[in-house]
């Protein structure tokens, strides 16, 4: 190894963009899959209904303590045995993205939704405003001022989470780092320019996220 | 106006309101007094069904509140009502605070609603103020912003729930005010409050609370000259000492 080659990273970069391509339609598949399931079981979670409840709360608590990791084996390897056909690599990650993701996005809309104080509610009921009125013009607006910036914050951990995928031979931004890093032998500069990007994407989201936070602030 | 009828609740083993009968006449001024925990604020949230009564009945202009058969939204839009934390909706300015509910409720046009905001924000004295939100307003300033949202629906009665108890002592007067100049143009009111100067000059009745149950329900005068239940005359040689 002679000294610090920027040179490779120029040269593999069509490659690097198609990893990094990877990456975010994983993240931004992720995030609307476990966004929408994550609404999906917020609601169920504030359910009148005690058994609803308990099945949403099961589910969070569930998918709260397996690691990502084993998911995206279960669906890639364990899945595949019951189905009797394999499940393409980025198919299974993000279906465990989801899954996983839907657990945390959930708990972040219904604290969201609870971080409104009661008095709002019977403040809207009292004009006579019905309950659903109430929840999208007064309740809803303040939830999500209120979430925002976790959920930007949790945006950011499933990119860098993505990386996972290495397991399950996708060709995501770090994959793709390490195979021009092994093929060239130039693992220092490519490891370092991965680092570089994964901080520069992920500091700036978390500055962006900061600027929102005051100006949304109630 | 108002009828409340032998009216019961629990929550769960806890008795909060015991066989309570009252009523408020068309144009008549009602205060609801007492100490802490004597369930005022729960009596005056059935009179618009935020809380359930378990046993009896109230009804408003002849609507039984509790019949499963009222719409409860369309009743209370007809009853205004202001909150010891006044609960102004902190995304909305002072106007729009006022106009949400004659918008959606009443489906008002823009202007129509606006224009009476302006109208009402002028009538609590707050003209100037109709683009701030509540967070640049000061407690009595969002009180009043709280009662020109209520009466923006021309409720045929309001009720108040502790409506200064929340503020600095230097701005109970400007909302004490606002309901004497309401009271004083023929509102029909229930008033929850500890300010015995306010209903020695503008309740026509007195209710007196403790432990769940109405001590005593007398006209004005009565109540602060010769008050019949112990309970009351110990309430008011407290409350009156200084």
């Amino acid at each position: 190894m002679s000294g610090f080659d920027l040179g490779v990273i120029i040269r593999s970069l069509p490659l690097l963009l198609e990893g990094m391509g990877v990456s975010l339609l994983l993240t931004v598949l992720a995030i609307a899959g476990g966004l929408s399931l994550g609404a999906v079981l917020a609601v169920l979670r504030l359910s009148r209904l005690r058994a609803v409840r308990t099945f949403a709360a099961t589910y969070v608590v569930l998918f709260r303590s397996l690691p990502l990791l084993l998911l995206i084996f279960w669906f890639y390897f364990l899945i595949p045995l019951f189905l009797g056909h394999p499940i393409a690599g980025f198919d299974a990650a993000l279906i465990a993205f989801v899954l996983f993701e839907a657990a945390f996005f959930c708990e972040i809309i219904r604290s969201g939704i609870q971080s409104v104080r009661q008095g709002q509610i019977m403040a809207g009921l009292a004009t006579g405003l019905p309950y659903g009125a109430v929840m999208r013009a007064i309740v809803l607006p303040q939830a999500f001022r209120n979430m925002v910036p976790v959920l930007l914050l949790q945006c950011i951990n499933l990119f860098k989470s993505t990386s996972l995928v290495y397991v399950v031979g996708v060709r995501d931004f770090l994959t793709a780092a390490e195979i021009v890093g092994t093929r060239d032998h130039q693992l220092t500069e490519l490891y370092v320019f991965a680092a570089l990007v994964y901080f520069t994407l992920c500091f700036g989201g978390a500055r962006l996220v900061k600027r929102l936070e005051r100006r949304y602030a109630l | 106006m108002i009828a409340i009828e032998h009216v019961s609740k629990w929550f769960g083993e806890f008795q909060v309101l015991k066989d309570c009968s009252t009523s408020v006449a068309k144009g008549e001024v009602v205060v609801v007094c007492g100490p802490s925990g004597s369930g005022k604020s729960t009596l005056i949230k059935c009179v618009n069904g935020l809380e359930r009564i378990d046993r009896g009945e109230i009804t408003v202009d002849g609507v039984s509140v509790a019949s499963p058969k009222t719409s409860l939204p369309k009743l209370r839009a007809r009853i205004g009502m202001v909150f010891q934390n006044f609960e102004l909706y902190p995304h909305m300015t002072a106007a729009e605070n006022i106009m949400l509910a004659p918008l959606k409720v009443l489906r008002r046009s823009k202007e129509t609603a606006r224009t009476r905001a302006l109208e009402l924000l002028e009538r609590v004295g707050l003209s100037d103020f109709a683009d701030r939100y509540p967070a640049n307003l000061s407690g009595g300033q969002q009180q009043r912003v709280a009662i020109a949202r209520a009466l923006a629906m021309d409720p045929i009665a309001m009720l108040f729930d502790e409506p200064t108890s929340a503020l600095d002592p230097e701005m109970i007067n400007e909302v004490l005010d606002v309901m004497t100049s309401l009271a004083q143009d023929g509102m029909t009111m229930m008033v929850v409050t500890h300010e015995m100067g306010f209903a020695s000059k503008v309740a026509h009745r007195v209710v007196f609370m403790d432990q769940g149950a109405i001590q005593e329900d007398s006209p004005r005068d009565v109540f602060f000259d010769r008050p019949t239940s112990d309970r009351a005359q110990l309430f008011l040689s407290k409350i009156l000492r200084h």
